[in-house]
């Protein structure tokens, strides 16, 4: 019984299952509103505490998330599913109360009060609790301290930082000067950018869901999933040679997985013109890799300009593409801008869907000039 | 009897807070009445970050989750035990390792490394979850655009003092960690050694970009993790990057103040 149910939890994290549930869980919670409740909340916080405190009696288990620097990762499970619950909840009833005919919470208590005492009692309990959750905290677990720093023996997994883990994650599908340089650049702009590109006036000030779902549903699926799972679990889930071990499992080194990664121009000449790749030359390269080069070209160029385009533009099948009253209301620049950030950040799980379904290595390979894509 | 305990005491205090030396450093009596709840704002360098007054649900735990001040007061306690910290390491190759064990071993309830690096993690915790709860309140939005993305770069500011302090107990979790994560500037595109099109900025024959000049080696100060990249680490840790990062804060804070407080429904 136990076996199954850690079987069971083994399958359900690997990569393409966790990675398909949680994306389809936090869209249906979008679309069913009412899961955002204070009962289900309690439900879901006791289940996840169960699993966790019953799962400490497995070795594997115990072994990586006892580890003194996964610490924090068991902080952010909760913290972040806490605090996201918390504001869709706020934001829920006050979408409700608006329905209802009354103001959000926010604007009910206008009124001024003095900062002494009601502001500065609020952060000197704040700052009393925070220091005994740390003295605590630093009571009980030791900083980590490993062997000497070794610059002959490279462990197995090497890790970074856990916060950068979803980084390193991202190198598992992409080249390292786009997951380590390109995407970590556009994500500090992009962020930066969200204040000028989101024009929609409402919603400030206030938690609310409905009067924002587009910005609330992109950025919570960044943070929630391209951001808080790939760093969870990159650090509970990545074993030796950052192949995937289920909590349960035993990391072991020797385990070897066979790499048949293929990529789109071997689609393209072997599996479909049995031909060899073209080599010899730039003309070649540019040759053998023209399909890539034009799907990429589709979908950073082309893409954003049909996206724009009214649903009686659009052929049938892809009237859903249209985003056209965005167009209207950000005007061609915000639009353009948002947009792209938008496809690029998608690029991520295209990117890892296409290699669990193809095995999909590149895109586009020019590993000649390490471009690849 | 309790009458007895208290009364010598409650005049000893009005002793204390009548004598010149109360009067001069707290310009003011006890912040029960009105006029002293305002002075009391106004006359303290740390308190005059806050306005005398403020929307009531604005400063509603359920609303800001204090996320912002507790990001704030953990970088106050990372800074000072950071500097007591600094009294017992030294940033050589041949002495940080073992200044660390001392620390550990030797240094009676010393808990200061425990403070400062489980307080590192839990900052960076806290201030993605002060980015979640201004983006889902909309408080980026107009007029607040710009102080938003002033908090941007604190978040980076945020990871690089996590990241550059991983490096310093120089153990192999921290040279292998640093070696992984600044592994990835060699792909930099044009100035990285492995980067797109870098094999084309030549000049004749000679390659402009090598392990020895490029984006890696600028962040490191070698080729490889060593002394120099462990010198460097240890001055944007303690120097560089807090001093950035606390002359943003005060531009956060202030800017908190002149975009009308903490935001609320129009």
């Amino acid at each position: 019984m136990i076996d199954l149910f850690q079987d069971l939890v083994n399958w359900a994290s690997g990569p393409t299952v966790l990675f398909t549930i949680t994306t389809v869980g936090l869209l249906l919670a979008f679309r069913f509103t009412q899961v955002w409740s204070r009962t289900s909340a309690k439900i879901f916080f006791a289940v996840l505490t169960v699993f966790y405190v019953a799962s400490m009696w497995d070795p594997n288990f115990f072994l990586i998330v006892a580890k003194p620097d996964n610490i924090p990762i068991t902080g952010v499970i909760f913290l972040v599913f806490f605090f996201t619950w918390f504001a869709m909840h706020q934001g829920i009833q006050n979408d409700r109360r608006r329905e209802g005919g009354t103001e959000v919470l926010e604007k009910e208590e206008a009124e001024k009060v003095w900062v002494w005492p009601d502001l500065v009692y609020t952060e000197m309990l704040a700052m009393v609790l925070l220091s005994i959750v740390l003295l605590v905290w630093s009571i009980l677990a030791a900083a980590p301290l490993e062997q000497p720093a070794n610059p002959a023996d490279s462990p197995n997994p090497s890790k970074a930082p856990w916060y950068f883990l979803g980084l390193q994650e991202m190198l598992v599908y992409f080249d390292p000067w786009l997951a380590g340089v390109v995407f970590p650049t556009l994500i500090i702009v992009g962020l930066m950018a969200i204040p000028y590109i989101d024009t929609n006036p409402k919603g400030n000030g206030y938690f609310t869901f409905k009067e924002r779902k587009a910005e609330i549903i992109i950025f919570l699926y960044g943070f929630l999933i391209l951001w808080s799972l790939l760093v969870i679990s990159g650090t509970f889930l990545r074993g030796p040679n950052w192949n995937f071990f289920g909590p349960y499992e035993y990391w072991d080194v020797h385990r070897v997985e066979p790499l048949l990664n293929v990529n789109v121009s071997d689609f393209f000449w072997v599996k479909l013109l049995g031909q060899p790749l073209p080599s010899g030359g730039l003309f070649a390269a540019l040759l053998r890799e023209w399909l890539g080069i034009l799907m990429v070209g589709v979908y950073v160029f082309v893409l954003p300009v049909v996206m724009s385009w009214s649903k009686d533009r659009l052929p049938t099948g892809l009237k859903w593409l249209s985003c056209h009253h965005y167009y209207e209301k950000m005007g061609a620049t915000r639009y353009y801008i948002g947009v792209s950030l938008f496809l690029i950040m998608m690029s991520l799980p295209i990117k890892m869907y296409l290699r669990w379904a193809f095995n999909l290595k590149y895109i586009v390979a020019f590993p000649e000039i390490f471009f690849n894509i | 009897m309790l009458n007895r305990i208290l009364a010598p005491l409650s005049a000893a205090w009005k002793e204390a807070t009548d004598s010149q030396v109360w009067t001069s450093i707290f310009r003011h009596g006890k912040p029960v009445s009105n006029r002293n709840r305002a002075l009391v704002m106004m006359s303290n360098v740390f308190l005059h970050l806050h306005p005398v007054k403020s929307r009531k649900a604005g400063i509603k735990l359920r609303y800001t989750w204090c996320m912002g001040g507790i990001t704030f007061f953990l970088f106050l306690v990372l800074t000072f035990t950071g500097l007591l910290l600094m009294f017992y390491y030294r940033p050589t190759v041949e002495y940080a390792y073992a200044d660390i064990v001392d620390l550990q071993e030797h240094v009676p309830l010393g808990i200061m490394r425990e403070l400062h690096r489980w307080g590192a993690h839990a900052m960076v915790i806290t201030v993605w979850l002060h980015m979640l709860r201004v983006f889902m309140t909309g408080s980026y939005k107009p007029p607040r655009e710009f102080n938003w993305g002033i908090g941007v770069v604190l978040l980076v500011l945020t990871l690089l003092l996590s990241f550059t302090g991983y490096l310093l107990p120089w153990d192999q979790l921290a040279i292998w960690a640093i070696a992984v994560g600044s592994n990835m500037a060699r792909a930099t595109p044009l100035l990285g050694t492995e980067g797109p099109l870098s094999a084309s900025l030549t000049l004749g024959d000679i390659s402009l970009i090598n392990a020895g000049n490029d984006a890696r080696f600028a962040l490191l100060g070698a080729r490889s993790v060593g002394q120099p990249t462990l010198l460097r680490f240890y001055v944007l840790h303690c120097v560089g990057l807090p001093l950035v990062a606390a002359f943003l804060m005060a531009v956060h804070f202030w800017r908190v103040r002149k975009d009308g407080g903490i935001s609320g429904p129009m």
